[in-house]
């Protein structure tokens, strides 16, 4: 006798209704023609038009794609290594290292912008995009470093061993046979960094230059100054680039899945 | 024979190490480095005007001891453990009915659940303002309604952060609690259900305790984190509620009294640090669950 899960489904629905609901507001009113967010005054693409007319946001738009690209390529090399390397060398302290590299997902973003913000004048690194995709990267890294030790630690090391003993080398098997199996893993983690560093606000704001601007960052002076509603324009455009990647992300991990059942 | 064999098994090890080397490197100097000084920076003397003088000093600490700093330290603590209460009483039965689903509709709801959570924050923040704002959306409906005889005006009050706080860090505990609750071997239930347990006292000795990694990774991700997302007190609370994240802030960006920041990042970290050994002492895990 098993009854129907009503309240169970009501608690989810209701759940996810609550949670996409700002999204869906921010989106209808960017097709608003008034320039008050709370007067419906009919349907217009013109904050749109605004939007590609302005070039604080185009630049704004090429340095947060320009960040977001370079961050998680050198997640996904350092993560993909460390990963491969902490599952594989029999290193004294690694454990250790692999806490400290995964540590920046679970402090406090402020604490992150503090230290990196001290540390980069301490040295004497100007502020400005370096600094900034070394922060970035820097929390990026767990992403790609914990999706990639998922994937190996499902993965069986026959695999590997059957392409030794037929004769390839290391190098060979590797490109042929681990990275293959590992590379869902890396572009999900790789798209997930992405996206992170496409939202981050709070290391952004303590570590760029004065020259150099982010689009949350543009967003975050507009929320405190005055919002025009060019901005719900750009919202709605980040959130499809967003479901866009997780699609992608969610696609290719079930890809891997389905190769490792088999 | 057996030597060579030791030699390959040496050099592979070798050639494993040396892919450590690019995570080894980048951690110690971008990582164990800014750690390292923040904690040196939290004993040293603030500058007449600018900068920091290498004198050693507690001062910092004690600070933290004035009133109006140790009053910001209760209300941060206070907030962060209701917003911590509110998102694991909505969290917890969102992630376990989550993971109670069929199995086809698992993929999607986690889906749904992912999608806001990957979303620009600003923008669902900003969401909120339009809600919350005095005759915003909120006040149109309850007045329609006629709930309510006039606007609540709630845009820079202590409950609009509240409901921000929540809004932004639910995702983590849904997400940690549906990972453990998925994980979780159902027969332990079905044992306390036949040895005569009712529904209730099976869900708290049995489900519960199977399914504390997750909710702690959720606590760990909620409570620290709370007192430090100081864009949304910003936002939702206006200048007129001030958590730890706000001044630390605005002693790094503001008043550039940055030995200070350092001395309550300190505190902050310390605090996660706790949480974590908790969470490791008591479900003898090291990984915290199901953040990826």
């Amino acid at each position: 006798m098993k009854r129907k899960p009503v309240f169970s489904t009501v608690y989810l629905i209701l759940g996810l209704l609550m949670m996409y609901l700002p999204i869906v507001i921010v989106m209808v009113y960017s097709f608003n023609q008034s320039k008050i967010s709370s007067v419906w005054d009919g349907f217009s693409l013109k904050w749109y038009a605004e939007l590609f007319k302005d070039r604080a946001f185009g630049s704004a738009l090429v340095n947060s794609l320009i960040l977001g690209g370079l961050s998680s390529l050198f997640a996904a090399v350092i993560g993909t290594m460390g990963a491969i390397g902490t599952a594989r060398a029999s290193l004294r302290g690694k454990g250790i290292m692999a806490y400290i590299a995964t540590l920046p997902m679970l402090t406090p973003e402020i604490i992150l912008g503090m230290i990196f913000l001290a540390y980069f004048s301490l040295i004497g690194l100007p502020f400005g995009m370096t600094t900034l995709v070394i922060s970035h990267t820097a929390f990026s890294i767990p992403y790609v470093f914990m999706q990639v030790r998922a994937r190996l630690a499902g993965l069986d090391p026959s695999f590997e061993e059957a392409a030794r003993d037929l004769g390839a080398g290391r190098a060979r098997s590797f490109f042929d046979i681990t990275l293959p199996l590992i590379l869902p893993g890396i572009v999900s983690g790789m798209l997930l960094s992405f996206a992170m560093s496409m939202d981050d606000v709070i290391v952004s704001v303590f570590v760029t230059g004065v020259k150099v601007n982010t689009l949350p960052v543009v967003i975050y002076t507009q929320l405190k100054t005055g919002v025009t509603p060019k901005v719900n324009a750009l919202c709605t455009l980040m959130f499809f680039a967003t479901l866009i990647l997780v699609l992608l992300s969610a696609l290719l991990g079930r890809i891997g899945n389905t190769k490792k059942s088999k | 024979m057996k030597n060579k064999n030791v030699r390959l098994l040496r050099r592979e090890r070798g050639a494993n190490a040396v892919l450590l080397g690019p995570m080894y490197l980048f951690t110690v100097i971008f990582l164990v480095g800014p750690f390292v000084y923040m904690i040196v920076l939290s004993f040293l003397s603030r500058a007449e005007t600018w900068g920091v003088v290498n004198e050693f000093t507690l001062r910092n600490y004690l600070k933290i001891f004035e009133p109006t700093y140790l009053s910001t330290f209760w209300e941060s603590i206070k907030l962060a453990f209701l917003v911590t209460a509110l998102v694991i009483l909505a969290g917890y039965p969102f992630g376990y009915f989550m993971a109670k689903l069929p199995a086809k509709w698992r993929g999607p709801v986690l889906m749904l659940v992912t999608i806001p959570f990957w979303t620009s924050s600003l923008m669902r923040l900003y969401g909120w303002i339009v809600i919350f704002r005095a005759n915003g959306l909120l006040d149109k409906f309850l007045m329609a309604l006629r709930l309510s005889g006039e606007p609540l005006k709630l845009l820079y009050t202590y409950p609009a952060v509240v409901v921000g706080m929540i809004y932004a860090l639910l995702p983590f505990m849904i997400l940690s609690v549906y990972s453990s609750v998925e994980k979780m071997d159902w027969t332990l239930v079905e044992a306390a259900r036949d040895l005569g347990a009712g529904p209730v006292k099976a869900f708290f000795t049995v489900t519960l305790k199977c399914t504390m990694p997750g909710l702690m990774t959720g606590v760990i991700l909620t409570f620290v984190p709370s007192m430090a997302l100081f864009f949304i007190a910003d936002i939702l609370g206006g200048n007129k509620i001030a958590l730890i994240g706000n001044v630390i802030q605005d002693q790094l960006m503001k008043v550039h009294d940055w030995p200070f920041a350092a001395a309550l990042s300190v505190i902050l970290m310390l605090m996660t640090t706790l949480m974590i050994f908790l969470y490791r002492k008591i479900t003898g895990s090291k990984d915290v669950e199901g953040i990826v």
